[in-house]
């Protein structure tokens, strides 16, 4: 059965990504039988109504899910077509309660033309009442009208739809997760959009465990657990973690305000370059936004100068790392070799097929674009852009390929970035605080 | 820090990863809180493989709990046994320590918990 997928017209680059991923999570196959970037109209081939129900239902970026019921170029060639795709549906909603409504994508109509068009299709024979609330089935007319029709003085869409209303979305979870309501974020908090599409494409679901290395103040984790993943974090700034003063709101306390308590698994303060996770296949999911070096500087532990401090400090006959105040000194760290170490603590941790999603940001000029990392035990799966004005940032995901499957290749190690300081570890930083101008590498 | 965790965790020093005194973690007077939390089976059956049992027996025993079975049970044995099904998610996911330290078997590096939150970052001299 052909049903049809109402996008939102938002992030365009993240919507089949995301709607793929669902379908893998549930076992569904699915079958994209059109989809433009331009439209939100996608148009799929599901095995059944229930596959439908399912594949839409936690999805962020979709609106609903329709049953397709006709499409044409006019309103007279969808009357044609709906008389001949779905006539044989027509006697199962003789007498429920209905209602139409009429969705035009890039165009307007008055509400006089909305009824006459409604009125058009009479020929279903629908004999139930009307209700514009709580109808028993949803029909919907869909329009596509060419970008800025109204000032081109086109008087027609190019395409119509009909479709038959299956269920919404997980839409209203962008609102409960709201970054504004939330009572506890910093300045790279993850807006809860990409947070809750982010921990779909990693396929977070109940009874999996996931695991944020850069948590911050939790954004991913929370999202994670909206969709019953068990969720761990660390990051390297213990403050980010624990809160300020008394009665602190902290990451933790971000759980109880959503009620999610129960998938909270734990949080801990370590540097991802010397994680005290043991090496074993412990996660399902991986999910992390690095520190790019602008907002938020990039740092792993250790000194700036590789000689010093070989030996601990003891005053007063006390070792002063054992001290309550004690903060162990950090150095810049290069963001490319930070990739890697993400992709290489992915391939240890992950479990077969376990995902791993990044956010990497890269300049939209080519010559200064930053390639996205490779492993040989990790297969990427999709990439999303976000983008900016003269920058981008780029969701990577990844599946961790069985063992049996992996083809082991001896790869290239990365030349090692010289220097101490984060401009000369960081081509993004670097090229971020000079505008992106030509050669900044 | 959950039990479970616990049993996730090894010593951040580099050269204690391959010696294996230094798993697991040592609790060392450590405070214990337990909190309520729902019972997740489908967690559980998912975690069970993950664990490695002779650690959480060693853990278990530290920590003065009961004594564990030798072996773990399997997936079908855990899910046909509703009392283990609750031992373990007592254990597992209520359990935590909120005050305390670890300390590596190996190089006796002591990691503190303050508040449920362990400090893993290192000093230079172990970096």
């Amino acid at each position: 059965m052909e049903y049809m997928i109402r996008f939102t017209h938002v992030h365009e680059t993240f919507r089949l990504p995301e709607i793929k991923a669902l379908a893998v999570l549930e076992g569904i196959d699915l079958e994209v039988i059109s989809y433009s970037a331009d439209s939100p109209y996608c148009f799929v081939k599901l095995p059944s109504e229930e596959a439908a129900i399912k594949l839409a239902k936690r999805s962020i970026l979709a609106k609903a899910i329709y049953e397709v019921w006709g499409s044409g170029s006019s309103y007279e060639d969808l009357h044609d077509n709906v008389r001949g795709v779905s006539q044989h549906l027509w006697p199962l909603y003789k007498t429920c309660s209905f209602k139409f409504s009429i969705d035009s994508f890039q165009g307007t109509r008055s509400t006089e033309t909305h009824r006459k068009l409604i009125e058009g299709f009479k020929f279903l024979e629908f004999e139930g009442p009307i209700r514009m609330k709580n109808a028993d089935q949803e029909f919907c007319l869909f329009e596509e009208w060419v970008f800025q029709s109204e000032r081109l003085g086109i008087l027609e869409p190019h395409s119509v739809h009909m479709g038959r209303f299956i269920c919404g979305s997980d839409r209203d979870a962008i609102g409960i997760y709201d970054l504004k309501k939330r009572k506890y974020i910093c300045t790279t908090s993850m807006d809860a959009e990409l947070a809750l599409i982010t921990a779909n494409i990693t396929l977070a679901a109940p009874g999996k465990i996931f695991y944020d290395p850069f948590v911050g103040s939790g954004s991913f984790p929370v999202a994670c657990a909206h969709f019953g993943a068990f969720a761990f974090g660390s990051d390297i700034d213990g403050r980010s973690i624990r809160g300020k003063g008394k009665s602190k709101p902290n990451l933790y306390s971000n759980f109880v305000q959503y009620g999610i308590t129960d998938l909270f698994g734990d949080s801990f303060i370590a540097d991802l370059t010397h994680t005290p996770l043991r090496k074993a296949r412990l996660f399902d999911g991986i999910v992390c936004d690095p520190p790019y070096g602008v907002r938020e500087g990039l740092k792993v532990l250790g000194s700036r100068d590789p000689t010093k401090g070989k030996v601990p400090v003891i005053r007063d006959g006390k070792a002063h790392h054992e001290l309550d105040a004690y903060i162990p000194p950090k150095r810049p760290y290069s963001f490319l070799a930070m990739l890697d170490d993400i992709l290489e603590f992915a391939s240890i941790s992950l479990v077969d097929n376990g995902r791993l999603s990044f956010w990497m940001p890269t300049a939209n000029d080519e010559d200064q674009e930053i390639k996205i990392p490779e492993h040989h035990a990790l297969e990427i799966v999709s990439t999303c852009t976000q983008e900016f004005n003269r920058w981008s940032r780029k969701l990577i995901t990844y599946r961790r390929i069985p063992d049996s499957e992996v083809v082991a290749i001896t790869r290239e190690k990365r030349v090692k970035e010289d220097g101490v300081n984060a401009d000369d570890l960081n081509p993004f930083r670097k090229g971020y605080f000079k505008g992106f101008k030509a050669g900044f590498r | 820090m959950k039990v479970l965790t616990l049993n996730f965790l090894t010593c951040a020093v580099k050269a204690c990863k391959s010696s294996t005194s230094s798993f697991p973690l040592h609790p060392k007077e450590c405070e214990l809180v337990s909190d309520s939390i729902v019972p997740n089976p489908a967690l559980l059956t998912n975690i069970l493989p993950r664990v490695d049992w002779s650690a959480l027996i060693t853990i278990s025993t530290e920590l003065g709990f009961p004594t564990l079975p030798p072996t773990a049970p399997t997936i079908e044995e855990l899910q046909s046994d509703e009392k283990m099904m609750a031992e373990l998610h007592t254990l597992l996911l209520e359990t935590q320590i909120s005050e305390g330290s670890l300390v590596c078997g190996n190089c006796g590096h002591e990691y503190k918990i303050k508040e449920g939150i362990a400090n893993f970052l290192l000093p230079n001299h172990l970096v």
